[in-house]
């Protein structure tokens, strides 16, 4: 922090010293002029580079909290202290068995999203590559897509019961659509030119899938497995709410019930957290698969 | 499916002309159009693309095919190439009528039209398996001949355009076709790129035999590279006048020979149309 700051000032101080300076100008305001320029660029990577930058506002809303909780300012039962959240944290990592439902909730999101993920896949791609299937399937697929997938939780519980598969399905019903829409349109946005290509090297329809509609949809089916992950995350927390035995979302049930407020906020950040590091896996793994893509970045 | 799959070797660079003999009788040209008609149908009414055109190109022949923008010298290549149907007459390649589209017809985009996903000799792979010997062998040698050694690893949007136009050329080169066709290949490449790509494409051509149709609107490039140039003319798109070349390669541009050749094709043009027809610039 002191490093970034020490930047701006001689940056400042740089720039004060460049071309507006008439006086100066003979002997070395040219210097002056090209530290400025140095200077600020030395900033501008400083900002880009520096993740800390990011952390500065979320830490002082810490420190704020803290000192509210401490000085008494708000009661602990409606909000907590960071440090006895932290301590509730420790509490439950030790003795609460925080990986086993971390693990619980875990396997829940993994097989309802796989199960959704590769259903949106399949899906997607045979209506994206037939008509026909598009006009069988299509219809009744946007119109699911458009029914909130929490509101059919009920329904899915009242046929499901309120044992795992009920929480699976729910998961999945979620994760199937973001990835089923992006599959379907990175499809049709496949260049036409191409596949007069294809036709032209003689490909055969097995080889056109697999060497060129796949390839050039993937950017759109990433992006559909990264939204589906995130849905079926969202998913997992209403499964878990509603009612289970285990989970993080159980952990944040029980708590309600105990007015053990820092354990909701333990579940809450960890939601937040492992979202978060899921979601930057995924980002990975796009930047790494579609490195071949000459487009803006930004 | 592709001849290298079913391991009957390939034999493109260096190697002979025996192309599996074909269905061609003795005589016969290894293209042969007659009576040609092709018309759209568009918003406006049916426009005639082509009307009634017969061009014969023997094994070996170097044609290159120029008339202004709109002509239908898209429309010839793209129905010798198996891509446009519906048409009317008789186009045959080594006797067989033009199925669809194959490797045995070999296609260069006006863009290079590579997958941006692949890398240089993955593209020119494509669908054959790089890991087999003799498909590695054969995209080495290509790389070669196209003069890309040093790039085999890179992407498409690492590439300038004349590069990736003999990528494209290089991945049409490895199914060995019988005839290439291309489309105004060099149309988008500046001046010196285009020169420098005109040589690399005669000395392909000295070195394979491959055949080739090269549609182009600029006239000193038809008649660098052409053995015969055949001349369009627009509404309907039919056959001006065709002007052998027999010049020796390689040719210089400033011979007063070439030049002589120039104006003659030059003033088919301006007979045809007062049609301005600039040095190049892609359209
Ligand atoms: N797919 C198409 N649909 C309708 N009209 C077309 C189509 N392709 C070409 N044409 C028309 O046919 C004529 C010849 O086009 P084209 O072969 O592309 O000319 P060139 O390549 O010589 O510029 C033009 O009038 C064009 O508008
Ligand atoms: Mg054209």
């Amino acid at each position: 922090m002191a490093e970034g700051a020490d930047i701006l000032i001689k940056a400042a101080k740089g720039a004060r010293k460049g071309p507006d300076d008439a006086a100066g100008m003979a002997a070395d305001s040219g210097a002056g002029h090209i530290r400025a320029k140095t200077d600020w660029s030395a900033v501008r990577e400083a900002l880009r580079s520096g993740w800390w930058v990011g952390g500065l506002l979320p830490a002082a809303v810490i420190a704020i909290w803290q000192l509210a909780g401490s000085a008494g300012w708000v009661s602990a039962e409606f909000l907590p202290a960071p440090l006895s959240i932290a301590a509730a944290f420790t509490e439950l990592a030790v003795h609460g068995g925080l990986a086993h439902h971390l693990g619980v909730s875990f396997g829940r999101a993994g097989i309802g999203f796989l199960i959704g993920a590769v259903l949106g896949l399949l899906l997607g791609t045979l209506t994206g590559l037939f008509r026909r299937a598009e006009y069988m399937l299509d219809p009744g697929v946007q119109v699911l897509r458009l029914v909130p997938h929490l509101a059919i939780a009920p329904l899915i519980i009242l046929w499901f019961g309120f044992g795992e598969v009920s929480k699976i399905v729910i998961i999945m019903s979620g994760s199937f659509f973001p990835l089923y829409v992006n599959t379907f349109m990175g499809i049709r946005g496949v260049d036409n030119k191409l596949f007069e290509v294809a036709r032209v090297l003689g490909f055969s329809p097995w080889q056109r899938l697999r060497r060129l509609v796949l390839p050039a949809a993937l950017p759109g089916i990433l992006l559909g497995l990264r939204l589906s992950m995130a849905v079926a995350w969202i998913g997992l927390v209403v499964a878990e709410l509603i009612g289970s035995q285990s989970g993080v979302g159980f952990l944040i049930n029980e708590a309600k019930q105990n007015s053990n407020t820092p354990v909701i906020f333990v579940g809450i950040i960890i939601f937040a957290v492992v979202g978060k590091l899921i979601d930057s896996l995924f980002r990975m793994i796009e930047r790494k698969a579609l490195h071949w893509r000459d487009s803006y970045q930004g | 499916m592709c001849r290298v799959a079913q391991g009957i070797p390939l034999f493109f660079v260096c190697g002979g002309k025996d192309h599996f003999g074909g269905g061609a009788l003795m005589g016969e040209a290894l293209l042969s159009i007659t009576e040609l008609n092709k018309s759209f149908g568009t918003a406006g009414g049916r426009v005639q693309a082509l009307h009634e055109v017969d061009l014969e190109v023997e094994e070996g022949e170097f044609i290159t095919v120029i008339g202004p923008s709109g002509c239908g010298k898209s429309t010839l290549l793209r129905i010798v190439a198996g891509l446009d149907t519906g048409y009317t007459g008789r186009v045959t390649l080594g006797g067989e009528p033009i199925g669809g589209p194959g490797i045995d017809k070999g296609f260069i985009f006006q863009e290079h039209r590579l997958f941006p996903w692949l890398t240089v000799e993955k593209n020119i792979a494509s669908d054959l398996p790089l890991r087999k010997p003799e498909i590695r062998r054969k995209v080495d040698e290509l790389i070669e001949l196209v003069k890309l050694q040093g790039f085999e690893h890179s992407y498409p949007r690492e590439l300038s355009g004349g590069m990736a136009q003999r990528v494209a050329i290089a991945r049409a080169l490895l199914r060995n076709p019988r005839i290439l066709l291309l489309d105004e290949p060099f149309g988008a490449l500046d001046a010196f790129t285009r020169t420098h790509m005109q040589s690399v494409l005669l000395d392909i051509w000295r070195r394979n035999k491959t055949t080739m149709i090269f549609v182009t609107h600029d006239i000193d490039e038809a008649v660098f590279l052409g053995t015969r140039v055949v001349i369009l003319e627009p509404r309907p798109g039919r056959i001006r006048k065709i002007v052998p070349i027999d010049l020796p390669f390689p040719r210089k541009k400033t011979t007063s020979s070439f030049q002589e050749l120039r104006l003659k094709v030059l003033n088919v043009f301006e007979k045809v149309d007062e049609l301005e027809l600039t040095d190049g610039a892609g359209i």
